[in-house]
């Protein structure tokens, strides 16, 4: 996986790596530290449409249940199977083996954070 | 010694109070000459009660008394044999379970089991309960209890609805179905935007299109008529379009039928009352819900788990709780909290004493009894239209109202489903006197047209056959586990209840000082009439003539309800608090809707509310909007002006607890419910802390529109570990046409303040018309021996006591949001946060702590992460609240 540092961000702690025209979706490790151990993660089917802002699947932690927001419009390439079977992934490694989804875009929407904007947002 | 009971219910006497006042005084550098005083300098002058004004509550009556007029009520009803059924049958309560569960206070004052470590007697009998119901409907997980059959069924629908990936906005429902389900079902569905479609399954194609475009579809099975039928081919078309299909099932019948998990349904639902639990006129009894492999994450209600505990062994806990409404508000599940526990743990006990073998006994009883009955009615000429049943016969006749009444006439209860057609339904009971040649059978067999030769003594011959199809004989087997099949004499019984009741902790062991729920004194005296017959055995759909003493007992806790609130009219039909605020929100609903102010769904809710007010403002067809609070947990006026200014238009209405979820007497009220009705908006103001308020203020006088109460809080009704409880809907006249009727309601009609009758119009929230009225008696006895002026000194106590404790503590721990003068309402927040930062020790530590000294702990987190909120109630003496906060040396 790519450095932090070239990955975009969105307010909902929510990070994003673009490679041409799909998007590789997880939380960041700021989210996945205060949503606590991670026990359930329901992803959307591959191939269903997105938009941005909806929501398109649950993080379910001991203590709360979060929600996955599609962070731009597009079709959901691929589901991280292995993160449905072994959630503590999203704990463990929440920016590589822990992504969540792919999607498949044609357009970023102009308001993606960068690392220096996401990092004065958490304020870490 | 004085016969009046307020000095019984009432922990502290004048001493005690007297010394506590003077505790309080020091800590404020103030004087409160008396409780009175201290309370009045509490709640604002602007709301207080006019001085006045007259109560129609009758002077108090001492405990022989109360009994007594209790007894002349009761004598008012006649108990006639229902053979009504429609969900309601006769059963035989064993009576160790009667006697150690039912009628126990180790059972029923117990709260519900948040804190595993004193819980898990009833946590075990909760896992036997999901056991059963698991086992009996073939289907994978169920959960600790719902509150009845009806809306068992609505949260089966919405489930559907959640869990379907089909796009079509229908539900369908087999026309088969219990009517008191349907009207649920409509009121329901129509709130959030569901299209319900009634179809006559039993003559449609298995392959129609109907089946394939919807989100979920309903069974009753059997059907209301008695008819037992395959479903399995309608399910499967039903399915393969997407659609999530919910079945109702009849526990008992299903100890011979094929489960609804073995015949496809995704979710089973229904009540588990003929498993011990009287029928009490319509409740209180426990609902269930099981579901399928896949969709535990989307059940409704409390779900109980086996964890381990700090050495690795197996415990219990309660599980998924990340999806209640206190938690996910609005976004929640369902906006259930209270269950029906005690119920619960009754039908499981039952299940535990019998055993597999006995249930299948009883329910092989019952059904061959039912088609002995068929075939002598057969014999003597009564056209009988049933062919394949399980305790239920349809029976054609020429007129059926004039059967019904005929029947009644000889003390039998008939079912008139249409003008030609009764119905009647045979249980544990009737079996069993039928067996015994105790059961008027000539009498029923003329009423219904037949000819009884000789001197009317029939014998029944029972088949050896089953009347249904040998395909939906149940051939799996349920109950292996050794809890059924071990505890089946009844000293064993005794001692496994007894070994249960042990691990937990319960008010008959000390305080249980829960923020916000109100663990006061059940008294026994107001215990005492739920187990007498003339209000344990009455069917909900019994004649009006048969239930007069019901009526009556309801009728005036209705009016006494309205006064000491300030409404106009009180429903007691929601089974819970958080049904209570769906039917007020509802009539909020309809009462816009009929005036043409369609847009109306905004409903303003402040920050610091219970999660359950969101969860059920979004049942209730309503958008949330969240007003923020200030820093002292009052409603920030500022932004709800904003708010308001900003949805004038579609503002539907405010939902506001007072005293606050905080604890504190908000000055601002009245301002608070001046804007919202000069937006147009209507006002909800949750009852939860009512408590607080009794006798000095009425939420009707300070602008309240409708308000919902928790008679198992404030009126002392036990909480039974988990429920039962009963959420009355109070109201305005204005909204009264919208609160919730039943269309099988025995009087549309209740009482109006000042005098006359006003008809509830509004659909049902609960499958029968008094909700839970067996449990009505101890709020009537509560009502009845503590008078105005009881139920006053009762706050002023209960406000005395989170004083005291508030300022006993105060140098260790800070106490939030006290109002003026540093004085708390009826309970108080403790900081644990500065203890936290210094040491390391958490609330949850403390808490812990306090079950090592014999306390439960108070309520954690809530409102405020990090606290505790104690309410030490009106019931604690002083002694036990020394306890609670640690004598120190510098006590005298």
């Amino acid at each position: 996986m790519a450095a932090e540092r070239d990955l975009k961000y969105t307010p909902e702690h929510e990070w994003l790596l673009i490679e041409g025209d799909v998007a590789t979706v997880g939380i960041t490790s700021y989210a996945a530290e205060k949503l606590g151990d991670v026990v359930f993660v329901e992803l959307p089917e591959e191939g269903s449409d997105v938009t941005s802002g909806r929501v398109v699947g649950e993080i379910e932690s001991t203590k709360s249940v979060g929600e996955l927001f599609a962070p731009v419009d597009g079709t959901v390439a691929e589901a991280n199977s292995a993160v449905v079977d072994a959630p503590e992934l999203v704990n463990s490694d929440p920016f590589g083996e822990g992504w969540l989804v792919k999607v498949r875009f044609t357009e970023l929407p102009d308001n993606l954070l960068s690392y220096d904007e996401y990092a004065a947002l958490t304020g870490e | 010694m004085t016969d009046l009971f307020p000095a019984r219910h009432i922990g502290t006497d004048d001493d005690a109070q007297r010394t506590m006042l003077s505790v309080i005084g020091a800590a404020a550098s103030r004087e409160w000459a008396s409780v009175q005083e201290l309370v009045s300098a509490a709640v604002p002058d602007s709301i207080r009660v006019d001085r006045d004004r007259t109560s129609v509550l009758p002077a108090p009556l001492g405990e022989r008394a109360a009994l007594r007029e209790l007894r002349a009520l009761a004598a008012r009803n006649t108990v006639n044999r229902s053979l009504i059924g429609l969900g309601y049958y006769g059963t035989i309560t064993p009576a160790v379970i009667k006697r150690n569960v039912l009628e126990n206070p180790g059972w029923y004052t117990a709260y519900t089991p948040y804190q595993p470590e004193i819980s898990q007697g009833r946590l075990e009998a909760l896992i036997n309960f999901q056991t059963m119901v698991s086992d009996l409907t073939g289907l994978d997980t169920a959960n600790a209890s719902m509150l009845d059959e009806g809306t068992a069924v609505v949260e089966g629908m919405l489930l559907a609805r959640r869990a379907s990936k089909a796009k079509s906005a229908r539900f369908v429902v087999d026309a088969d179905t219990f009517p008191q389900t349907l009207a649920l079902l409509r009121n329901r569905a129509e709130a959030v935007g569901i299209e319900l479609v009634v179809l006559d399954l039993a003559s449609l194609a298995a392959d129609a299109p109907e089946l394939s475009d919807a989100f979920g579809l309903f069974v009753q099975y059997p059907g209301a008529s008695g008819r037992v039928w395959d479903p399995s081919d309608a399910i499967r078309t039903a399915k393969e379009a997407g659609a999530v299909v919910v079945a109702a099932a009849d526990l008992l019948a299903l100890t011979q039928l094929r489960a609804p998990g073995e015949l496809g349904a995704d979710v089973a639902v229904g009540t588990t009352q003929r498993f011990g639990v009287p029928m009490g006129f319509g409740g209180p009894h426990a609902g269930y819900m099981a579901v399928r492999k896949g969709l535990e994450r989307q059940l409704p209600g409390r779900l109980v788990g086996v964890s381990q505990d700090a050495v690795g062994k197996p415990a219990y806990r309660l599980t998924l709780q990340t999806r209640e409404q206190h938690i996910r508000r609005e976004k929640a599940t369902s906006n259930i909290c209270t269950a029906q526990v005690l119920l619960a743990v009754m039908a499981a006990m039952y299940a535990v004493y019998h055993g597999p073998s006995g249930l299948r006994a009883i329910g092989r009883q019952v059904h061959l009894t039912t088609a002995a009955v068929a075939e002598a009615l057969r014999e003597s000429g009564v056209e009988v239209v049933s062919r394949s049943f399980f305790d239920t016969l349809q029976v054609e006749v020429d007129d059926a109202a004039t059967v019904v009444a005929r029947a009644h006439d000889h003390g039998l209860l008939l079912h008139a489903t249409d003008a030609g057609l009764v119905s009647l339904s045979l249980d544990e009971e009737s079996a069993a006197d039928l067996r015994d040649g105790d059961f008027p059978l000539a009498d029923l067999i003329r009423v219904l047209g037949g000819t009884v030769d000789g001197d009317g003594d029939i014998a029944l011959d029972l088949p050896t056959e089953s009347s249904f199809d040998a395909g939906l004989a149940r051939e799996s087997a349920y109950l292996t586990h050794p809890v059924f099949n071990t505890h089946h004499s009844e000293t064993a019984m005794m001692r496994y209840l007894r070994l249960l009741q042990d691990r937990d902790y319960a008010l008959d062991r000390g305080m249980i000082p829960l923020g916000s729920c109100t663990m006061k004194l059940n008294a026994a005296t107001e215990m005492e009439a739920v187990t007498w017959p003339e209000f344990a055995a009455l069917h909900p759909f019994a004649p009006a003539s048969d239930v007069a003493g019901s009526l009556e007992l309801i009728d005036q806790l209705e009016q006494w309800l309205a006064d000491v609130t300030g409404y106009d009219t009180v429903s007691l039909q929601p089974n819970a608090g958080s049904q209570g605020e769906l039917a007020g929100l509802l009539a909020i609903r309809g009462y816009h809707r009929s005036r043409g102010d369609l847009t109306r769904t905004v409903c303003l809710i402040p920050q610091s509310a219970h999660g359950t007010n969101a969860a059920s403002a979004v049942l209730a067809g309503m958008s949330v909007v969240v007003v923020a609070t200030d820093e002292l947990g009052n409603v920030d006026l500022d932004d709800l002006r904003s708010k308001i200014a900003e949805h004038s238009e579609t503002l539907a209405a405010l939902m506001i607890t007072y005293p606050s979820t905080h604890g504190v007497y908000e000055h601002e009220v009245v301002a608070i419910t001046q804007a919202v009705h000069d937006a147009g908006g209507q006002v909800y103001v949750d009852g939860a802390n009512l408590n607080a308020l009794l006798g000095y203020a009425r939420f009707g006088d300070f602008g309240g529109d409708v308000s919902h109460l928790n008679l198992h809080k404030t009126f002392c009704i036990p909480h039974g570990g988990g429920g039962p409880g009963v959420g009355p809907v109070a109201a305005k006249a204005h909204l009264a046409p919208f609160l919730p009727g039943h269309p099988l309601s025995q009087d549309a009609t209740h009482p109006l303040a000042g005098g006359g009758r006003v008809e509830h119009g509004g659909a049902p929230v609960s499958a029968a018309p008094y909700g839970s009225p067996s449990i009505l008696p101890i709020s009537w006895a509560y009502v009845r021996m503590m008078g105005a002026e009881g139920l006053k000194d009762a706050t002023g106590a209960a406000v005395l006591a989170a004083n005291y404790v508030a300022a006993r503590l105060r140098e260790h721990f800070p106490v939030l949001y006290a109002g003026e003068d540093g004085l708390v309402a009826h309970e108080c927040i403790l900081d644990v946060r500065p203890l936290t930062e210094r040491t390391g020790v958490t609330v949850d530590d403390v808490a812990k702590r306090l079950i090592d000294f014999g306390f439960h702990a108070p309520t954690m987190s809530f409102p405020v992460a990090g606290t505790l909120m104690v309410e030490p109630t009106e019931s604690e003496d002083l002694a036990e609240l020394d306890r609670f906060r640690g004598r120190d040396d510098r006590d005298p």
